[in-house]
């Protein structure tokens, strides 16, 4: 008998469909995976299986829990499943965790609100738990508060809640999108633990498709609220039918190819930089503490090259990147952009400034809502001496939307009638405008779907070959860095650890970092040949 | 802990410090001889004279500022210009009116803002919510002393539940004590209670909307439990906050509410002294308010971090 049995169901919320007409089984000791882009209500059906959905959800259709129709019943017998029958893992552990409470009280929470044990046998149980999921009490006593914890200790605790009544089914959505790849091999390898030992089902949410096939027996493959393939996952990596699917393993995996670069002209030379960090006083009259977030880092980026820089959260990528920008002054070291100081007086040099644009992760948060797209790709100009005007400026913007894949009639629109991927479009439009000799990308592609983030990168190819591009790529996505840069660095703990062509470095890694990094970076099976497209 | 008390104990010290500069600097650059104010416009020279040798104002302004802070360090706040009475007992007895009258108010306040607060954010949007907030605005915008005087015209002089003004006295036992109050607590306390009744709400809005409470109901719990073992203690920081501004307020700032109910409170203490050019007077019950204020507001501190353990570890 299945443990999970979704049939037929439809969503609506506030009117608005969402789900249509789902079905969806999972044995024990199963674990499915169900997968898609952003909107493809891959979250609310998991969420409908907890009955936490947002105000104002209709539901029709059948989720047969163990036997027991979930939409039928009252609140109160809800209240008893969740936490016992079913487990839940979130995909934000930073705030999936209680500030205030500790992890001990927290756990333990899960077994005394089910009245499960008496007190004492709760704490005995929390210590088990949580040393199962590899927080042995002795290091991380049940006290311990989750901003005393990482991403990924804190992700362990969430599963350690999530477990502590042995469920019978587990529920993880995104449970490791948030974390570091060596990180997220380790929770994938818990939670592929648990679920053989515990001999519990799992339902898997995620978008990350070499997850999925690494991880599920398997797959469903969800669009606009409709499944559009299912399968077990050999049989669907490998006999996929449905186009949406095609479209998405071959986006995941997307290859662009760069034009060969030209000139070895340096153009930004970092030499032996170092950003130092006060920590806060640990006593009034103590001096403070000094963290090291760039240690002695030095490169040299050539004109038309395309450069990545891949290491973990924490690894000083992100400060050094501000570094170049001139944002922050450096306490060693000097960086230059074409011979001239980046920073210099105690602010930016704008004389430099203008020769450089970055692009930022957030499609959303990085544009002021209430410019008008016009204004908003020609932010660049205030660098300049002489920004164009009248026509001029109304040619420079019509060319840039064009050249991102926009239209010139777009700019007179606000940045919210766009979407994610369109968004990243006009930041590019933004960044390039003034013409700038280099371009920091600092995860520019990280928020986005494969689909859309595949045609960014064909989008940067192409600009590639028609504007010289010369670029630093920060990103902590290993196959994304490979195929959009011609030299790579590793940084771990603020040194470059390992430099090298990109090919180069990947297949024959040097440090043991980075051999770290790319095997724990999930990876699509190959697919045979044969396989008709 | 300790540390981040001593810490917070090390800069209450340093503001108390700064403060006692300020008010007494503000206070010697007011316009007005206190000396002269008392005798009147026809004073001779040499009495006049005289006076300022006896009030100390002969001194040089840093004798007078050393002498005034380590007076007040013994208990000793000086003697009233006009009074010609220690202003430390002129103080003390406004005191026992004034302190049990801020904490009684306090004490309605947080009594009547919590659940409100709560019960409005549990039925957000609904009818409950909306007469809670209707209320609290209207709380909000009805003056305290008119408010004060439809107390008076109903409960003291159409019900006769209570006195009109004036204060019964502590020696006549605390009810009788209490029963003087509770017309002027409650017209200070509602306005307030209007107030932390919003802020209560939107905090705990707020902290509904946060992913760990989410994985509260994902554990099994109930939304009310969720709301009570999760939400309200997150909540209580930025409600804190408005607390320790209140009771400040409550102990300073009811010198209307005083005067409508004819009480003997410090309001009504430093708005005569003011009117009398009693300079030592009003330096002290201003330097003492102040102390009040810096004091509650290390206690909000220590109660942040009795909340919050993000804030004891980061000393």
């Amino acid at each position: 008998m299945s443990l999970l049995q979704i049939k037929d169901l439809s969503l609506s919320i506030h009117g608005i469909e969402i789900l249509q007409r789902v079905n969806l089984t999972i044995a024990p000791g199963e674990i499915v995976a169900v997968t898609g882009e952003s909107g493809s209500g891959k979250s609310m059906t998991a969420l409908a299986v907890m009955q936490l959905l947002p105000a104002g959800s209709e539901t029709t259709g059948s989720i047969l829990l163990d036997g027991e129709e979930v939409l039928d019943l009252p609140e109160d017998r809800m209240c008893e499943l969740r936490g016992a029958a079913v487990g839940m893992v979130f995909q934000e552990p930073m705030t999936a965790l209680n500030p205030v409470k500790t992890i001990g009280d927290q756990v333990m929470e899960t077994i005394l609100i089910h009245r499960a044990m008496p007190r004492d046998k709760a704490e005995e149980r929390a210590r088990e738990v949580l040393a199962r999921v590899g927080l042995p009490p002795e290091r991380y006593p049940l006290g311990r508060y989750p901003h005393e914890l990482s991403g990924g200790q804190r992700q362990r605790v969430v599963i350690a809640m999530a477990i502590a009544l042995r469920p019978k089914l587990l529920i993880a959505d995104e449970p490791t999108t948030a974390l570091d790849v060596t990180t997220q091999a380790q929770i994938l390898d818990l939670l592929k633990g648990l679920v053989r030992e515990y001999g519990m089902g799992m339902l898997m949410i995620t978008h990350d498709l070499a997850v999925v096939a690494d991880m599920a027996d398997h797959i469903t493959v969800m669009r606009r609220g409709e499944v559009v393939e299912a399968a077990r996952t050999r049989q669907l990596l490998t006999g996929m039918t449905h186009p949406y699917t095609k479209m998405l393993f071959a986006a995941s995996e997307h290859q662009v190819s760069l034009p060969e670069t030209v000139g070895q002209m340096p153009l930004l030379a970092v030499a032996n930089v170092v950003r130092d960090y006060p920590l806060p006083r640990t006593s009034l009259f103590a001096r403070p503490g000094q963290h090291r977030a760039v240690d002695h880092v030095s490169f040299t980026l050539h004109q038309g090259e395309r450069l990545g820089l891949v290491g973990e959260s924490g690894c000083g990528k992100s400060t050094l990147t501000r570094a170049i920008l001139g944002l922050e002054p450096v306490q060693a070291g000097h960086i230059l952009l074409d011979g001239q100081p980046v920073y210099s007086g105690n602010k930016a040099n704008l004389a430099v400034r203008r020769k450089m644009q970055v692009v930022f992760q957030d499609p959303y948060g990085s544009f002021n809502p209430r410019h008008r797209v016009d204004r908003l790709v020609t932010e660049p100009f205030h660098l300049l001496e002489n920004p164009p005007m009248g026509s001029e400026r109304r040619d420079r913007i019509a060319e840039m939307l064009t050249a991102v894949g926009l239209s010139p009639d777009d700019s007179g629109k606000y940045i919210h009638e766009f979407s994610g991927g369109q968004r990243q479009r006009i930041a590019i439009a933004r960044a390039l405008i003034i013409r700038p000799q280099l371009i920091l990308f600092d995860e520019a592609v990280s928020a986005l779907d494969v689909s859309v983030r595949a045609q960014i990168l064909d989008l940067l190819a192409d600009l590639c070959a028609s504007y010289d591009l010369t670029y630093l790529f920060i990103s902590h996505d290993l196959s994304v860095v490979r195929t959009i840069t011609d030299r790579v660095m590793v940084m771990q703990a603020g040194r470059i650890v390992e430099q090298g062509e990109t090919e180069q470095v990947f297949s024959d890694p040097q440090h043991p970092y980075t051999e770290a990094l790319i095997a724990a970076a999930p990876r699509l099976p190959r697919r045979r040949p044969m396989i008709a497209r | 802990m300790l540390r981040y008390s001593l810490k917070r104990a090390f800069s209450l010290a340093i503001s108390l410090a700064v403060a006692s500069l300020v008010i007494f600097a503000v206070i010697e650059i007011a316009p007005g001889d206190p000396a002269s104010f008392m005798l009147g416009v026809n004073a001779q020279p040499d009495t006049l004279a005289a006076l300022r040798t006896e009030l100390g104002l002969d001194q040089s302004k840093a004798e007078r500022y050393i002498s005034w802070i380590t007076g007040m360090l013994r208990g000793d706040f000086g003697t009233s210009y006009t009074y010609r009475t220690p202003v430390s007992q002129m103080i003390a007895d406004r005191m026992w009116v004034s302190l049990p009258l801020a904490l009684y108010a306090l004490a309605l306040s947080t009594a009547i803002a919590f659940p409100a607060g709560i019960y409005a954010a549990s039925r957000r949007g609904k009818v409950g919510d909306l007469t809670v907030m209707s209320a609290t605005q209207l709380g909000v915008a009805i003056p305290n002393f008119w408010f004060a005087m439809m107390l008076v015209l109903v409960f003291a002089i159409n019900l006769r539940w209570f006195n009109a003004g004036g204060f019964a006295g502590w020696d006549k036992g605390l009810a009788a004590g209490l029963h003087s109050l509770t017309l002027p607590a409650i017209a200070l306390a509602l306005p307030q209670a209007a107030i932390l009744a919003r802020v209560m709400r939107s905090a705990l809005l707020d902290i509904l909307g946060e992913d760990f409470m989410r994985t509260a109901r994902a554990k099994g719990l109930s939304r009310r439990q969720a709301l009570w073992r999760h939400g309200l203690r997150n909540a209580l920081i930025p409600v804190l906050t408005i607390i320790g501004l209140q009771f400040s307020f409550l102990l300073a700032g009811s010198i209307i509410i005083e005067q409508v109910f004819y009480l003997p409170g410090l309001g009504r203490l430093v708005f005569q002294a003011i009117s009398a050019r009693d300079l030592i007077v009003v330096e002290s019950v201003v330097m003492l308010l102040v102390f009040a204020v810096i004091t509650v507001n290390f206690l909000v501190d220590l109660a942040y971090a009795a909340v919050d353990p993000r804030l004891r570890s980061r000393t």
